[in-house]
């Protein structure tokens, strides 16, 4: 303690005297000014789930170990990652155990240990808790202490890749102290402890205001005594992404803003005035157009987009699939949208770059009206005099349907004029995000209940292992009336061959397989024709020229090497 | 007088509970999610679990009386808790709680209030005090260049939308010229002479914008009752009497137009607390706008609930007021 206060004092002469020994200590390089535009509502991740919350209290609550901007595991409160070939991680894959770093503290002076960390798995677990990322614990069966400072984790069944729970900023251990009383239906009551979580991180919540504004100071407890750099950080909320770029690249009153997505050309005006840069990370985010294999006719009453409904009389034609994304020229999409923060795929498993396959980047990434227009000509299908293709009665005219959004919309215009080019008609809808992404069974507007022909938006995974996600394109995933619209299938696909690899993807830990596996999975769903990946889109955020040791990640939170941020001298 | 506000108070109160089910029947058949935000990663029976624990598998009308009952007796009674120190039962209650942020809705709203009241209260303060010199030069001069000018300004306040002049003056007096934050800081506090300047600084832009907009529908208002009441009999007998011009238009017309702009500016002030939901976004003044349009946009019903009552209690309010004031101001209207 004592040492403490003496590095305080030097922190403050250092400051007095604004040395210019840069970040070689702690605190000296004043206010770090970030903005969200998506303002901030509490600083439990558990809580809340969003995005915006999870990466605001990664300044304050670290996982065991995060994955860094190149996909790889670092060690952060464990001392290393447990693997097969150290002995952490148990030959028939039914436990992992993580040891602790000795001396971390959490920033009211008490020790860290294996105790908090069962806390944490027991805290969202809980019935009736509500905790939002209770699917990070899926599969994990115990969590016992074997010493102070070693946990062991055992699961219900082998896992070939077990780095979820307690991995990553969505699963943070939070302090066993604070939260005692917070457990279960609780939870929602400690608004002081899910305002201002006690953590092991750079910062400390000095004041938070719901959805407005969060006032952090640096940890005095910190692991590293010459970090963080920043003495404060002021966490601003609410606006919109454009007037956020502008407050870092044009106004200069900002040092980072998150999520600047606004079209390029607005983009490159505000960066003219030379006060900011961008950059941008790409982790597992794809754009795509989901095909509906069922039928959506309305006249099926209940039974549209089920399986119950029968095969898509259109859309059933592979051809027809084939053809609808060769048409799509996806450069000409990105530049209009997305710019730096796109890149054109055909892939939905685009990223790490040990599992994005290559295979089909010959026929689908570059356009070819020529070959589309062949495809359909010999399936069949002939155009009428409005210029639509039909075979047997059936038109080529798709409802195609997404969230609202202006680049979305765009896109549709642009997907719309690329598809009339091969005979195929379009028929533009969208809805309110928190209505297509809503869920409720009760509407007919949600992407679960899809009663389009077509529809469009992101979906990604967590992490670097495709493994959960692949298996959302399983038979008995799709939705419907039966499981109240929740499979996760969207465009019902179904290929029993598909599921047995899916089978064999779970069973397999050598991660050379995994790779090849997830990569056959994933051209399988390309080639099919269950969806039309578009665009590998990236995170886009706007950086001040002055700050510097950023490391922009899209595996993690964006924030997650704050303590390494620095003024430039 | 006073029986007429007593009978009015007395039926707001069934107006009251009928707003009050029309509003949560209104958001419940409203289809949004509390969980239509959250990243796609986060699997169904997830959010099945969450939206359990929000209380939304629970039957509609028992959601409706369990707010009622946090809203009509648990949040007085933590009022008067906390004004007086009592302690009623065992002090667990509990309170309306927003589902974004898991914590009170009155917390919220009282932290959100400081913001509005300064920002938007202060432009339509200013608002009126432009407006009304501006309608009664304009009535009096009707047709002169200053009543042209003041009718275009006032026309060009009131057609341009704040999205627009709020950002305007940001592109001019914030990015190019550097002269006042684009931003507003709420943990500013002002003690001292620079944070006053600081605090002015960042009011100026959001103030402006809302000042015009205000300052041109009263204007109009003012204009118009100025011009009824200067042709009236009364004008030209006091007048003819020999009354000097200032006194027949400052204290004649003046008073007499007033009547009704009092009733306008009257039934506005319930919109200074809605906030306003524009500017405050442009500007990030984060007030009780900012708060309701986020609410909204991320399906936090309790508290859309809860803010939208209490504007409902304000506007019925100040219906009253107004028309109590109408009473006191023009003798000839009794309500006994």
């Amino acid at each position: 303690m004592h040492r403490l206060k003496l590095l305080l004092a030097g922190t403050v002469a250092a400051m007095a005297l604004s040395s210019a020994t840069a970040h070689a200590e702690r605190g000296t390089d004043g206010d770090l000014k970030i903005l969200f535009w998506q303002a901030v509502s509490t600083m439990n991740p558990f809580l809340s789930g969003g995005t915006k919350e999870v990466f605001a209290s990664s300044m304050v609550i670290e996982p065991l170990a995060r994955t860094d901007e190149n996909g790889k595991l670092v060690a952060y409160l464990a001392t290393e990652i447990p693997t097969l070939e150290n002995g952490g991680l148990a030959k028939d894959l039914l436990s992992l155990t993580w040891k602790l770093k000795p001396d971390v503290k959490w920033s009211d002076g008490t020790p860290f240990t294996a105790e908090d960390v069962i806390f944490t798995w027991k805290y969202c677990t809980a019935p009736d808790g509500g905790c939002a990322q209770k699917a990070q614990y899926e599969g994990v069966k115990d969590v016992e202490a074997i010493d102070p400072h070693t946990v062991k984790v055992t699961f219900t069944e082998p896992k070939p890749y077990p780095y979820s729970a307690f991995v990553g900023s969505q699963s943070p251990i939070i302090q066993a102290k604070q939260f005692a009383d917070c457990v279960g239906a609780k939870a929602p009551g400690c608004t002081a402890a899910n305002f201002g979580p006690i953590g092991t991180g750079a910062f400390v919540v000095a004041d938070f205001k719901p959805n407005d504004v969060i006032t952090f100071k640096a940890n005095p407890n910190y692991r590293d005594p010459a970090k963080p750099a920043f003495a404060s950080v002021t966490l601003k909320g609410g606006g919109d992404a454009a007037s956020a770029a502008r407050a870092v690249l044009e106004t200069g009153e900002y040092d980072y803003a998150w999520n600047t997505m606004v079209e390029p050309e607005v983009l490159q005006t505000m960066l003219a005035a030379g006060k900011g840069r961008l950059e941008s990370a790409f982790g597992t985010n794809v754009e795509r157009i989901n095909l509906n294999w069922t039928n959506p006719d309305p006249a099926l009453g209940d039974k549209r987009s089920t399986t119950d409904a029968g095969p898509h009389p259109a859309l059933k034609d592979p051809a027809v699939r084939r053809a609808l994304s060769l048409a799509i020229d996806r450069d000409i999409i990105v530049e209009a949208g997305y710019g730096a923060a796109g890149k054109a795929t055909c892939n939905i498993v685009p990223a790490p770059e040990a599992v994005a396959s290559t295979k089909n980047d010959s026929w689908c990434l570059k356009q070819d009206l020529e070959a589309a227009n062949k495809l359909l000509d010999d399936a069949g299908w002939a155009k009428g005099s409005d210029g639509i293709r039909a075979k047997d009665g059936v038109k080529l005219n798709f409802l195609y349907s997404t969230s609202t959004n202006s680049v979305r919309q765009a896109t549709q215009e642009l997907v719309k004029s690329m598809w009339a080019e091969i005979g195929v008609g379009a028929e533009l809808r969208n809805a309110s995000a928190s209505v297509f992404f809503g869920g409720d069974p009760a509407s007919p507007d949600t992407f679960q209940k899809f009663y389009a022909d077509v529809e469009m938006y992101t979906n990604n995974f967590d992490g670097t292992d495709p493994e959960k996600y692949l298996a959302e394109w399983l038979c008995n995933q799709m939705p419907g009336p039966s499981n109240g619209w929740q499979g996760q299938n969207i465009p019902r696909y179904c290929n029993p061959e598909y599921d047995k690899m899916v089978g064999t993807l779970s069973k397999t830990a050598d991660p050379a397989k995994r790779a090849e596996l997830a990569k056959q999975l994933n051209d399988m769903l390309t080639e099919e024709g269950a969806h039309i990946p578009l665009v590998h889109r990236g995170d886009l955020s706007a950086f001040a020229v002055s700050l510097d040791g950023v490391r922009m990640n899209s595996w993690d939170s964006q924030l997650w090497n704050v303590a390494d941020w620095y003024r430039k001298k | 007088m006073f029986t007429f506000t007593l009978r009015r108070l007395f039926f707001a109160i069934p107006t009251l509970l009928v707003i009050s089910f029309v509003i949560f029947a209104l958001l419940d058949l409203a289809p949004n999610d509390p969980t239509g935000d959250l990243p796609l990663t986060i699997p169904p029976e997830v959010r099945e679990q969450i939206r359990a624990s929000l209380g939304l598998d629970q039957p509609f009308f028992f959601r409706y009386l369990a707010w009622l009952h946090q809203f009509f007796i648990n949040e007085p009674l933590n009022i008067i808790e906390s004004l007086t120190g009592w302690q009623f039962g065992d002090g667990e209650r509990m309170r309306v709680l927003s589902w974004a942020t898991r914590s009170p809705v009155v917390d919220l709203i009282v932290q959100r209030l400081p913001q509005t009241l300064w920002v938007v209260g202060l432009a339509y303060l200013f608002g009126i005090l432009i407006a009304i010199p501006i309608g009664v030069i304009s009535a009096y001069k009707q047709y002169s260049v200053l009543d042209q000018v003041g009718t275009f300004i006032s026309m060009v306040g009131y057609s341009v939308p704040t999205f627009f002049t709020g950002v305007l003056l940001v592109v001019i007096f914030s990015s190019y010229l550097q002269w006042f934050p684009s931003v507003y800081d709420t943990n500013l506090r002002v003690t001292d002479f620079s944070s006053f300047v600081a605090q002015v600084k960042q009011m100026v832009l959001p103030v402006a914008v809302l000042s015009l907009y205000n300052a041109s529908q009263i204007a109009r208002f003012v204009r118009a009752s100025m011009l009824d009441n200067l042709h009236q009999d009364y004008v030209r007998t006091a007048r003819a009497k020999g009354v000097k011009e200032k006194a027949v238009l400052l204290v004649h017309v003046l008073r007499n137009s007033l009547i009704p702009v009092v009733t306008v500016i009257a039934l506005g002030v319930p919109t200074i607390f809605s906030g306003a939901i524009i500017t405050e976004q442009i500007f990030r003044v984060n007030g009780l706008g900012q708060l309701l349009i986020t609410a909204v946009q991320g399906a936090d019903i309790p508290l859309v609930q809860t803010l939208t009552f209490i504007f409902a209690v304000l506007i019925v309010l100040f219906n009253l007021i107004a028309d109590v004031l109408y009473g006191i101001l023009d003798p000839r209207i009794r309500y006994d």
